[in-house]
């Protein structure tokens, strides 16, 4: 232990010296770290890496964390923001489920945002399995305006505006039941993409399994979305029929790909399960081939086929079918190993890397070769028609990883970093072609595996799927943490690994655990901070975030509070700033439909307040600025105590009011 | 200098009695007055003070800056923290002060060149408001302050927790857990330059014209 010490006196002035302009030289002996630091280090017995590791992710009070992740929340419904390298937790974003300290779902403006995404028969779904967040692109690169993000157990998409990080719309699929390959979206955000999974027949057609081959089919939906609007525009998206491959992960092509979709798919045996009558089991038959297929899809195409009418419009969506698809040569498969996870495309557009988790390889395609396989069409067919290119004719390079490789992303070194699923690694490798220079190992090669903790799923790195990846940070997102946290009972949270991935060949480094005791998320990415200009407050007082402007309803002059009758209906209008709301005392009669606006009149940043109406199931957040409107029927008599429920100043208990609910003797009888 | 602004020194003016003075000493006067004017208007666009608040839960700090007629900065945070102590909105302060200080200042600026005008001791009559402008303004900010920091209102919220206080004019005080800083803007600074300018633009002025009566008494004499 007494070794140790000297050598992480070295180390650390190392690590000192490495911190870069604007740090704080510490005081001690000799210039070094004090003697403290190497106290702590031998009671706690931290090692030199740990101590660098340390330097590396601490964040100081009052500093800013330079990169935010966007993690799916999984099942949770959720998205969580974290910022690297600190790894704090930085927000919770409601999506798809009730989120009350957002006032997500119990009353306002939220709660509508989330009926919209009800099934079409109207059956409320409060829960979503988040995967895949999807963050704006403009030429490839994430602009820092809109997220987007699927839900795949019910087939829905959701738009966060990343002005105010808050859920502006939930569109549900209405021709699909479950979703995955989304959300991602095309080099400019033309269309928001939402890959299917599981094959359905489409359109809640009933079909029995015994026509899966006939009836059951994939659905790629491009949802249009406007920029300006912030909205997905559902008139103006379309969807494409795909054959029932379970279509997995999928990505946009950009630069000499642009204008085409990779998407893999993992049972193109179309195994249609049934253990209880003996048949193969899903997880064996839909493993059965030594190949999938990638799928290459043309949307620019696509688009122009739908918007020329070759369509067939079902619940409002126009589809083109799988024969218009072959017809117009939309689509082209070309074989990949074994049920893949990630289709990756290379920031220059050139590659498509492949992951065959049950293949030892990662399989790169040549987006020129593809191309030119697509110009002189094939001759073999799938059993739908869809031309195939021979794997010979679109493979570039195979690397060989190890066990289970899943999804990939780059940094700008010429680095490619595959998740290993069942070695629990990150496999670092080569890019060749024009990557080969950008880094002293030759192309195609392996370079190092770390081990990390475990059973990796996703991977992610600084804007790592963009056409201007950075580096510096890897993050594993492990599906398990076995052993890595305090126990807390037989349901463990994931573990968050960040990696540092700053220095080249063999340097990689693990560098903090992070438990995401929230549900499990998928995939996440990384985005600079810069690239975001959120709200401080709402721009102005009576903003209402749904409409993205002035309420005509908002209360902005407290003169002009006030409750209105008019026969049943009771109007309030009740502007809030600290510490009351104005009117106190609000009395109705049972049965009277009430329509209650809120205006904050706080252009203070943090000054939010809450509106809690106890009994009501009503808790509603009201930001700086913010405006919203609930509507409910007072169908409960009593005197319920409404009150601010963020603690907003120090007169916080009393920014309170009451309700009286008048009891109506005819309806109590 | 002085070449630049065409004040030559080997150009002379005839007194009534004939004796020479350098014109200069005339063309000085006026320019001095001039730039206090100049400087007076100026004033009109800058802030002449401000009071800075500082707390735990405000880092940046919370700030009124006044200009001549308007304050701006963080008023509607400082209403909204004021409003537990009962105290009158920020605009409510020196009101009628605000509405006529924009013409007032306006008003003192011109009788400033008017007085260069004036070759007798009236001079010093219309540019007088001018000097003692700044300290005025600092008299009628004390007591607007005074008369702020003592409207608290014993029936609200924290009426009975805070004491009546007069934010000092310039410097640190404390009111709550706010450590106030109240600082001098520059259209202060510029309104005592002025001052200053004018009286110095008064006594070249009033050399230059003496010396004229005096020659003239001179000439009558003969």
């Amino acid at each position: 232990m007494n070794r140790i010490v000297p050598t992480l006196a070295v180390l650390l002035l190392a690590a000192g010296c490495s911190q870069g302009p604007g740090a704080t030289p510490s005081p001690g002996a000799g210039g070094g770290l004090p003697a403290e630091v190497m106290q702590v280090a031998q009671e706690r017995g931290l090692t030199p890496d740990d101590l660098v590791a340390a330097a590396k992710t601490f964040m100081p009070t009052g500093k800013l964390d330079p990169y935010f992740i966007f993690s799916s929340g999984g099942h949770s419904g959720q998205v969580h923001v974290i910022g690297v390298p600190s790894m704090r937790l930085l927000k919770t974003i409601a999506v798809f489920a009730p989120e009350p300290w957002q006032g997500y779902g119990y009353g306002g403006g939220p709660s509508r945002v989330l009926k919209e995404g009800n099934m079409p028969s109207g059956k409320e779904l409060t829960w979503g399995d988040t995967h895949h967040p999807g963050l704006s692109e403009t030429k490839g690169s994430y602009d820092g305006k809109f997220l987007f993000i699927n839900d795949k157990a019910n087939a829905r998409l959701a738009v966060i505006d990343l002005r105010d990080f808050e859920t502006k719309q939930i569109v549900k699929n209405p021709n699909a039941i479950s979703d995955h390959g989304g959300s991602f979206v095309t080099p400019n955000t033309e269309y928001v993409i939402e890959g299917p999974q599981y094959a359905t027949p489409v359109g809640w057609e009933y079909a029995d399994i015994k026509d899966y081959k006939d009836k059951y089919r994939g659905l790629m939906t491009f949802w249009k979305f406007d920029p300006m609007k912030g909205r997905v525009i559902p008139e103006e998206s379309f969807q494409m029929e795909l054959p029932p491959y379970w279509q997995d992960l999928a990505d946009a092509g950009k630069g000499p790909s642009d204008g085409l979709i990779f998407c893999n798919s993992f049972n193109s045996e179309m195994a249609t399960g049934g253990i209880e009558s003996g048949n193969p089991p899903f997880e064996a038959g839909a493993s059965k081939n030594d190949t999938d297929f990638l799928h290459i899809i043309d949307w620019k195409k696509a688009a122009q086929v739908a918007n020329s009418g070759k369509t067939e419009t079902v619940n409002g969506m126009r589809i083109i079918k799988l024969p218009t698809a072959v017809a117009e040569s939309l689509l082209f498969l070309t074989p990949e190993p074994k049920s893949p996870h990630g289709v990756d495309v290379t920031p220059n557009g050139e590659f498509a890397v492949v992951a065959g988790k049950l293949d030892p390889h990662v399989t790169i395609f040549s987006v020129d070769k593809i191309r030119k396989g697509m110009a002189a069409g094939s001759q073999q067919k799938d059993p739908f028609g869809i031309p195939i290119l021979p794997l010979d004719s679109t493979m570039e390079a195979q690397v060989e990883l190890g066990l289970g490789p899943l999804h990939t992303v780059f940094d700008d070194k010429g680095y490619a970093y595959t998740s290993m699923f069942l070695d629990s690694a990150v496999a670092r490798w080569t890019l060749g072609g024009d990557y080969d220079k950008l880094n002293p190992e030759p192309g195609w090669t392996l370079v190092q595996k770390l081990p990390v903790h475990y059973n990796i799923g996703h991977i992610a790195s600084i804007e790592g799927d963009t056409a201007t990846p950075g580096n510096g940070f890897v993050v594993a997102l492990n599906k398990w943490s076995t052993d890595r946290f305090a126990n807390v009972g037989p349901l463990l949270p994931q573990n968050f690994q960040l990696l540092d991935s700053s220095k080249p060949g063999e340097g990689m480094k693990l560098l903090f655990d992070m438990p995401i005791g929230f549900a499990e998320p998928h995939y996440v990415q990384v985005m600079r901070a810069d690239r975001l200009k959120p709200f401080e407050v709402y721009p102005q007082v009576g903003y209402n975030p749904e409409t993205n402007q002035v309420d005509p309803k908002a209360v902005t002059d407290p003169k002009k509070a006030g409750i209105k009758r008019n026969g049943k209906t009771v109007e309030i209008s009740m502007p809030l700033i600290r510490s009351h709301f104005t009117p106190e005392h609000v009395r109705v009669k049972q049965g009277d439909k009430i329509i209650w606006h809120l205006t904050s009149l706080e252009r203070t940043r943090d000054a939010t307040h809450g509106f809690a109406l106890g009994g009501y199931n009503i808790n509603l957040s009201l930001e700086p600025g913010e405006h919203q409107t609930v509507e409910f029927v007072a169908d409960q008599p009593g005197i319920f105590p409404f009150y601010c429920t963020e603690f907003c100043s120090a007169l916080h208990l009393e920014m309170v009011g009451y309700f009286f609910v008048e009891p109506d003797p005819v309806a109590n009888k | 200098m002085s070449r630049w602004l065409s004040i030559d020194p080997d150009l002379k003016v005839v007194l009534p009695d004939g004796t020479l003075r350098p014109m200069s000493d005339y063309e000085w006067p006026t320019v001095v007055l001039m730039l206090a004017s100049l400087l007076l208007t100026i004033s009109l666009f800058v802030p002449y003070w401000s009071l800075t608040m500082k707390a735990p839960q405000y880092p940046q700090g919370l700030k009124a800056t006044l200009y001549i007629n308007r304050v701006e900065g963080d008023v509607a945070e400082i209403d909204g923290l004021n409003h537990y102590l009962g105290m009158p909105s920020l605009n409510e302060g020196g009101k009628i002060e605000r509405q006529i200080s924009f013409l007032a200042v306006v008003v003192m600026a011109s009788l400033v060149l008017a007085a260069v005008l004036v070759h007798n001791r009236w001079a010093a009559l219309l540019a007088l408001p001018s000097i003692i402008f700044p300290a005025l303004f600092l008299a009628d900010l004390k007591y607007i302050l005074y008369t702020y920091g003592h409207s608290i209102d014993p029936q609200s919220a924290l009426g009975q927790a805070i004491k009546p206080f007069t934010p000092p004019i310039l410097g640190e005080g404390k009111i709550g857990q706010f450590v106030t800083l109240a600082e001098w803007g520059p259209g202060l600074y510029l309104t005592m330059a002025s001052s200053l300018l004018v009286i110095f633009g008064l006594y070249l002025h009033r050399r230059a014209y003496r010396a004229v009566a005096q020659a003239r008494k001179r000439a009558n004499a003969k």
